[in-house]
């Protein structure tokens, strides 16, 4: 199903991809059959709560999590169907950031053999031709490139090993990366940081991003579209201001009212999500998120609700969309 | 105005560390009435979870705690350990963020829930677990009697902070403290969890001290906001006042670095610059100042003291404080 | 640029530069005794000591005198050259056994710990199955079969320390690939042997070679266990353990013979434990970073 707001041939297309996995003798439903285009340049956010398989879905794309079944076409090419080589030459045009910025170092290497790493894993045998793209990427996020490369990881704040994994990401000229929840870890404070960053370099190299969070402020702060996932489904898709300002699926809906507004004149409206979302092992029939939906019905339980556009460009899985 | 339940006087919290002494809280004023809201907020290593831990008496060992906590009429610090103990649980409950590492994994909810309430209330066992139903159908557990079987890992985080109010609530305390209560939880279930702690505080004419890093929660849910910055309080005002008219810069940018739902996709974001000064190395002038943007000479020199703004019980600590006629932000 | 306002020159010279860690005077002290025995053991041959295994038997249990600084033990053998040539082969069984552990052990456990699934399995099976053998009855029957001499005794010894050295390395291993850093490797398209190598080995290494000298110490009471069982050490070669177990017939007339090879054995096993306890302490690198 291509999306009419995706004019030229979309950088990745996720068409149908379904990720499961195993815990113990059960299966794990992590991403059931999920499309979902991002074009050249674009922001596309993907939110949801914890669960909801968006991870998973980032993982997938970078294929560090393989495919049960769908495809995940990069630049025209199925990555689904790599192997090996094939496959390491793909990673390097997609990079990945991760939540947990101190994690994603490792604590015994130095700071700039770190971010050199991915141009020797690539390749680049010249150690001086290393060393320029190490400075150039280091400069480029403000680090100093002369009192860092030298350090160890735990001598940074949270902040600035985002900035150093953003810098690792950015060495090999990516033109894809997915943000899996870079400013969760993050102080308010540092999160704006970041995000301005990325837009930065987002501007700067010429990246396309998928930005996975939880949070719809940040996710709207970045994105040009905007994915809600719930339990492994995509719930809608839309551009971002329209989807903010006219959720069509009531899970979308719900989590605009969730959030707490920094205003006390705007009164916290009473929680109206009932319960807590059922488990990815044994997601309900139909329209997963029907068990905490107050528009469920019949055919909610009955008929899996397929993507449909609801707005120009906006699309909902849902068979009583919001006006 | 009746006294007030607990006053925080001159609190201050050492801790020390092989780089040296951290000050992790600096010479702190507060009070909070019976059955009102303190919200604390600050960014991590503020200092707003070692206030709490002060004020429960629960500080790591080698702390040194100086300035009195009087609570209910008797100052904490000076309390014997026996007594404290049963104060704490009973008058004094408190919620954590993580539910999953303040509920012991290897007993049942039940035995948990029932062992505080035996402890405190005196009750028989069968009394015990009656009551222990009814706090957990107070705090919206579907099927209480058969939860009271099951173990912690057994349910999801939304309910095991609900069971982690439940055993704070058990003994009707006079003051609760939820500390990020709802930072380890999703969006959705951090709005429900919000509500069953206020509904329970007007409920129970408890008091609460609410620390969250999230100017958001605090925003609803609390009366009064102290904004921690380095282990001071720099800005303390009854809610609507605060954010109607903030005076300390660091508030402001605070809040304007919040990402906005109602603000244009690709907004730059107000950041603040630099991060929070090394608590170990204590700065001669006013702690925001390197980070301020309306920062002078003066404010490298000397610390400014809490002043009382126009509006009665706002305070804030800056030598250049911000006049605003509007709000900054939304 | 909103971003480069940030002053990361005045922060980071602002973090304290790499700070010495305090070892103690304790750990040097080990230290110290370490590098006294090792160097003692290895330059034995050239020492002027006497011969270790000449016997005078006309100057059996001698007590010390310039002749025999520590005295003769009961066949008139140097005492002083008996304990240096003594530690030579205590520490050479001591320190080559947990090496062939460390090896082989720590290979598997890395291998085991990062591939998982069935290799996993088979690895974790076979160890147990090793310690599940009555480690007596494996010394006896290797010994029987292949003789008693100093490179079989480190071999049984080094094998029986194989599955320790391998949970040490899966354990390790298994919190670490798990870990934010070690997927960012393999996405930006790094072989397997580059991610053992460079991300994983080492962050293993330390936790192992703290490891090692707490099983150099077990080793050498090991090796002095059975060469007090008459296992260990094929005679006239000294090692502490052999010495001991001589000296406990003449116990009554001169406890010396005992007690000297057992104070060797003592303070070095206490001086490999000391400073094992310390580095593995130190394995962390934020530690005191707070």
């Amino acid at each position: 199903m291509m999306q009419p707001a995706v004019r030229a041939e979309p950088l990745l297309n996720v068409d149908n991809l379904v990720v499961e996995y195993g815990l113990g003798n059960k299966t794990v439903h992590a991403v059931s059959g999920v499309s979902l285009q991002v074009a050249r340049g674009e922001t596309l956010g993907l939110v949801g709560e914890s669960g909801c398989g968006k991870s998973t879905l980032g993982r997938a794309v970078l294929q560090l999590r393989r495919a049960k079944s769908g495809r995940v076409l990069f630049d025209g090419e199925d990555l689904t169907a790599m192997e090996g080589e094939a496959l390491r030459k793909m990673r390097r045009r997609v990079q990945l950031i991760f939540q947990d910025p101190i994690a994603s170092l490792n604590p015994r290497r130095r700071i700039g053999d770190i971010v050199s790493e991915p141009l020797i894993i690539a390749g680049v045998k010249d150690a001086a031709e290393r060393k320029r793209r190490v400075h150039e990427v280091l400069s480029a996020v403000g680090l100093d490139p002369d009192l860092v490369a030298g350090r160890l990881p735990h001598e940074f704040s949270g902040g600035q090993c985002q900035r150093i994994c953003i810098a690792r990401s950015l060495v090999l000229n990516p033109e894809f990366i997915v943000c899996d929840e870079p400013v969760s870890a993050l102080d308010v404070s540092i999160r704006a940081q970041i995000l301005n960053l990325l837009e930065e370099m987002k501007a700067r190299f010429g990246l396309t991003l998928l930005f996975i969070a939880h949070d719809l402020a940040v996710v709207k702060a970045v994105s040009d579209r905007v994915a809600v996932m719930y339990l492994g489904r995509l719930c809608e898709v839309g551009p971002s201001e329209r989807l903010f300002a006219r959720p069509a699926h009531p899970y979308t809906a719900l989590l605009l009212q969730a959030i707490p507004v920094p205003d006390p004149d705007i009164r916290p409206a009473e929680s109206v999500a009932n319960g807590e979302p059922p488990s990815p092992i044994a997601p309900p029939s139909g329209c997963r998120f029907r068990t905490r939906c107050p528009r469920a019905d019949q055919q909610c339980s009955a008929e899996i609700p397929e993507l449909r556009e609801v707005a120009p460009g906006q699309f909902a899985a849902c068979h009583h969309p919001l006006a | 105005m009746s006294a007030p339940l607990l006053t925080i006087a001159d609190v201050a919290v050492e801790l020390p560390t092989p780089r040296g002494s951290l000050r992790a809280v600096d010479h702190v004023d507060l009070s909070l009435e019976a059955g009102r809201t303190l919200g604390i907020v600050g960014e991590s290593g503020c200092g707003k979870t070692m206030l709490s831990r002060a004020v429960l008496q629960l500080l790591p060992k080698r702390a040194k705690l100086t300035g009195r906590v009087m609570f209910d009429g008797q100052d904490l610090a000076q309390l014997a350990p026996e007594r404290l103990r049963r104060l704490r649980g009973r008058d004094l409950a408190v919620v954590f963020q993580d539910p999953m590492t303040s509920l012991n994994p290897v007993l049942t909810i039940g035995t948990q829930l029932m062992e505080t309430i035996q402890e405190h209330l005196e009750l028989d066992a069968p009394e015990a677990r009656k009551r222990s139903i009814e706090l957990l159908a107070a705090v919206g557990i579907p099927a209480p009697d058969q939860r009271l079987a099951q173990y912690p890992h057994q349910c999801s985080g939304g309910m095991r902070q609900r069971i982690a109010i439940a055993i704070a609530l058990s003994c009707e305390p006079k003051l609760l403290i939820a500390d990020e209560p709802t930072t380890a939880l999703d969006v959705t279930i951090q709005a429900q969890i919000l509500d069953l702690l206020a509904r329970e505080q007007r409920r129970r004419h408890m008091a609460m001290i609410l620390i969250t890093h999230d100017l958001g929660v605090v925003a609803g849910r609390a009366d009064e906001v102290a904004v921690m910055y380095a282990g001071r309080v720099v800005e303390r005002a009854p809610t609507q006042a605060l954010f109607k008219r903030m005076h300390m810069p660091y508030t402001e940018a605070l809040l304007a670095a919040i990402p906005k739902l109602d603000a244009a996709p690709h907004t730059p974001l107000p950041a603040i610059s630099g991060r929070p000064p090394d608590p170990t190395r204590p700065l001669r002038g006013c702690s925001f100042a390197p980070r301020c943007r309306y920062a002078a000479s003066d404010c490298h020199h000397a610390k400014p003291a809490l002043t009382s703004a126009e509006i009665p019980g706002h305070l804030y600590a800056c030598f250049h404080p911000i006049q605003m006629t509007e709000r900054v932000g939304a | 640029m909103a971003t480069l306002e940030l002053s990361i020159r005045d922060e980071v010279t602002a973090a304290p530069s790499r700070r010495k860690r305090k070892l103690g005077l304790l750990f040097w002290i080990a230290s110290g005794w370490l590098v006294i025995i090792l160097t003692l053991a290895i330059l034995a041959p050239v020492l002027p000591l006497q011969n270790p295994v000449d016997m005078d038997m006309l100057e059996r249990r001698a007590a010390f005198s310039s002749e025999h600084w520590l005295g003769t033990d009961g066949l008139g053998r140097d005492e002083l050259a008996r304990l240096i040539f003594g530690a030579r082969a205590s520490l050479t069984v001591g320190l080559i056994a947990p090496m062939i552990g460390l090896t082989i052990g720590g290979a598997f456990g890395l291998l085991a710990g990062y591939f998982r699934g069935r290799f996993e399995t088979l690895v974790v099976g076979s160890m147990d199955v090793l310690l599940a053998f009555p480690p007596l009855i494996f010394a006896l029957a290797v010994t029987a079969y292949l003789g008693q001499s100093i490179p079989n005794l480190t071999l049984i010894l080094g094998v029986l320390g194989i599955p320790a050295f391998m949970r040490v390395a899966r354990a390790a291993t298994l919190t670490l690939a798990r870990r934010e850093f070690v997927i960012a490797a393999e996405a930006l398209g790094a072989s397997h042997a580059r991610i053992l190598l460079r991300e994983l080995l080492p962050n293993v290494i330390l936790p192992l070679l703290a490891f090692f000298l707490l099983g150099v110490a077990v080793t050498i009471v090991v090796e002095g266990a059975l060469s007090f069982l008459g296992l260990g050490v094929p005679p006239p070669m000294a090692s502490w353990g052999s010495m001991i177990g001589e000296g406990r017939d003449s116990l009554d007339v001169a406890p010396r013979l005992a007690f000297l090879p057992a104070a060797g054995l003592f303070l070095t096993v206490l001086a490999f434990n000391l400073v094992g306890d310390t580095l593995r302490a130190l394995t962390d690198p934020r530690q005191g970073a707070l």
